[in-house]
């Protein structure tokens, strides 16, 4: 599945909630069902910064593509970790550095978007195409 | 504040002062906004925005300085404005008074000025463990450049400042006491008067941050003694970037400037400058005119309600929400002190404050989350943050159980 067709289908299943509290809770169960990251990566400097809540992520090339594992303190927080990952993980360094992430408007979470201190998936976001740069100029050197 | 606490009734007629405030009638994420983060800033009073506007409309000019009809009208209001915020503060002369852009840059105006000329290797400076970063930092950093030492007042687990620990910290090499008048996020109202007396008998100047009081309680910082006091105009109901150094005569002229420039000068050669005297030698460049008109239009609304009244208000709803958020299950309060102004934190067991405060803001509740900007103080007590909800007078009890409704909506949600 390209990044675009999963973005489409989490549109849609977003779609189905007639008002916030369904989506809410849709991301709240999202974020308990987030597979757990690996203990050992649970440490200081793979937190994401500019987040209210604690937000560790780690990422690793497998066959030429970037897997993403995370993990937040913070329930809805981690919905959002989890939509990320399921839209971002298993993609070539190239594909995550192009994603528009439009899904993100459509689906009613811009306000998460806003640049304010409190919000970590602005700084999600940059440290996945952060971590995509590093990956895609070391299988280029 | 404490004498009051014991009237119960208070003569606030809410209906006229809400609709004073235009933004509380509107609607956010569709719900009636709620707006309990006072502490973060306050809402303004139609008259203030009004005032404002009648700024830029009929009397915009630069002030101090031109010999037009437009300066010198406006430079009579400031100055006046001024003498309105002395009065407030019941400080003994208007030039007293410094406008600042707000608490943070008093308290660094301070810092800076003072640790420059008083304080050398292995002094001491005094702050307390509720300080918000406005008041760690720029001490941190003047120790830093001096070689001095920042000491620091331990509280116990109610919130409360360890009085025989601060005794105990207090001794001749230390320069300088900063502290909070009222804590941001635990809501502890400290016995300021107690602890300038004490540094007084030592000869310690105190610095008190006044942030989260001057919205709240009457200050006469000739009562209190202090050498400085610093709040934010938007605290109090005024405009953002206005804010006010108090300063004894004495202790100001004491001080060297701290940014220089237009404004501040008697006579400028290249060779030298001489500088003008109080207030104008802290006031560098253009001020924030507007910023300090408004903010009198705004300490002239809170005295038609009265500091009394508000006070005694106030408590009224901390003690109910307070109470009602106890009944709560899993609801721990984060300070719990006995003399405490409207400002409550809390925690939910097993849930992240950011978690609640995003379902809360759904609801259209608006409360702060996170570390509140004291980070050492959030340590203490072994939390990454809390949700704090802060009042103000024209929050209503109503608005309370509808925000009690919407924790446990959230909790129910999350859990």
């Amino acid at each position: 599945m390209t990044i675009e067709e999963t973005e489409q289908e989490i549109i849609e299943e977003f779609e189905i909630f007639e008002d916030w509290m369904g989506k809410y809770e849709y991301l709240i169960d999202l974020g308990k069902s987030l597979p757990l990251i690996d203990e050992k990566y649970k440490t200081e400097d793979k937190i994401i910064k500019g987040c209210q809540s604690r937000v560790w992520m780690h990422s690793e090339l497998i066959d030429g593509k970037i897997v993403f594992t995370a993990d937040s303190d913070a329930i809805i927080t981690k919905g959002m970790v989890a939509l990320m990952i399921r839209v971002l993980s298993n993609h070539t360094p190239d594909e995550i550095i192009n994603a528009k992430l439009d899904f993100i408007e459509k689906i009613g979470l811009t306000k998460h978007l806003s640049p304010t201190r409190s919000n970590g998936l602005v700084s999600m976001i940059k440290q996945m195409k952060l971590d995509a740069i590093a990956y895609s100029s070391k299988l280029e050197s | 504040m404490n004498s009051l606490k014991t009237i119960t009734q208070t003569s606030i007629d809410i209906e006229k002062i809400r609709a004073d405030f235009p933004i509380l009638s509107r609607k956010v994420n569709g719900k009636p906004l709620i707006y309990f983060d006072n502490g973060a800033t306050a809402q303004k009073p139609k008259l203030v925005i009004k005032a404002i506007t009648d700024y830029y409309e009929n009397k915009n000019a630069n002030i101090h300085r031109g010999v037009h009809t437009l300066s010198q009208e406006l430079t009579v209001e400031y100055e006046k404005a001024r003498s309105t915020v002395q009065k407030y503060l019941n400080a003994k002369h208007p030039h007293e008074i410094i406008f600042t852009k707000g608490t943070t840059d008093s308290i660094n105006l301070v810092a800076s000025s003072f640790c420059k000329k008083f304080i050398s290797t292995g002094d001491e400076i005094l702050i307390s463990a509720m300080e918000h970063h406005s008041n760690i930092l720029p001490w941190q950093q003047a120790c830093e450049e001096k070689g001095a030492v920042l000491k620091v007042i331990p509280i116990n687990e109610a919130g409360e400042l360890i009085i025989s620990e601060y005794k105990r910290l207090l001794n001749e090499k230390t320069k300088i006491v900063a502290i909070a008048h009222i804590s941001n996020t635990l809501g502890t109202i400290n016995p300021i008067e107690e602890i300038i007396a004490l540094a007084h008998v030592k000869n310690i100047p105190v610095l008190v941050d006044g942030a989260q009081a001057v919205a709240h309680t009457a200050v006469n910082v000739q009562t209190l003694g202090c050498d400085f006091y610093c709040f934010s105009g938007h605290k109090l109901f005024g405009p953002t970037g206005v804010g006010i150094l108090y300063g004894k005569e004495k202790c100001l002229n004491e001080l060297p400037p701290y940014q220089v420039g237009g404004g501040t000068i008697k006579t400028v050669t290249f060779e030298k400058t001489e500088y003008e005297g109080l207030p104008l030698k802290f006031e560098a460049g253009t001020p924030h005119i507007e910023g300090g008109i408004g903010l009198a239009v705004a300490i002239d609304y809170v005295n038609t309600i009265g500091l009394d009244t508000i006070a005694v208000y106030e408590n009224e709803l901390q003690i109910y929400a307070t109470q009602e958020l106890q009944k709560v299950e899993g609801i721990k309060i984060i300070g719990t002190a006995k003399n405490k102004a409207s400002v409550i934190s809390f925690v939910v067991d097993g849930l992240h404050p950011f978690d609640i405060g995003t379902i809360l803001d759904q609801l259209g509740i608006a409360v702060r989350t996170g570390h509140h900007c004291t980070q050492p103080l959030m340590a203490h007590y072994g939390i990454q943050g809390t949700i704090r909800a802060s009042f103000a007078f024209y929050n209503t009890k109503e608005e309370i159980d509808e925000f009690i409704k919407g924790v446990k909506t959230a909790i129910k949600m999350l859990k």
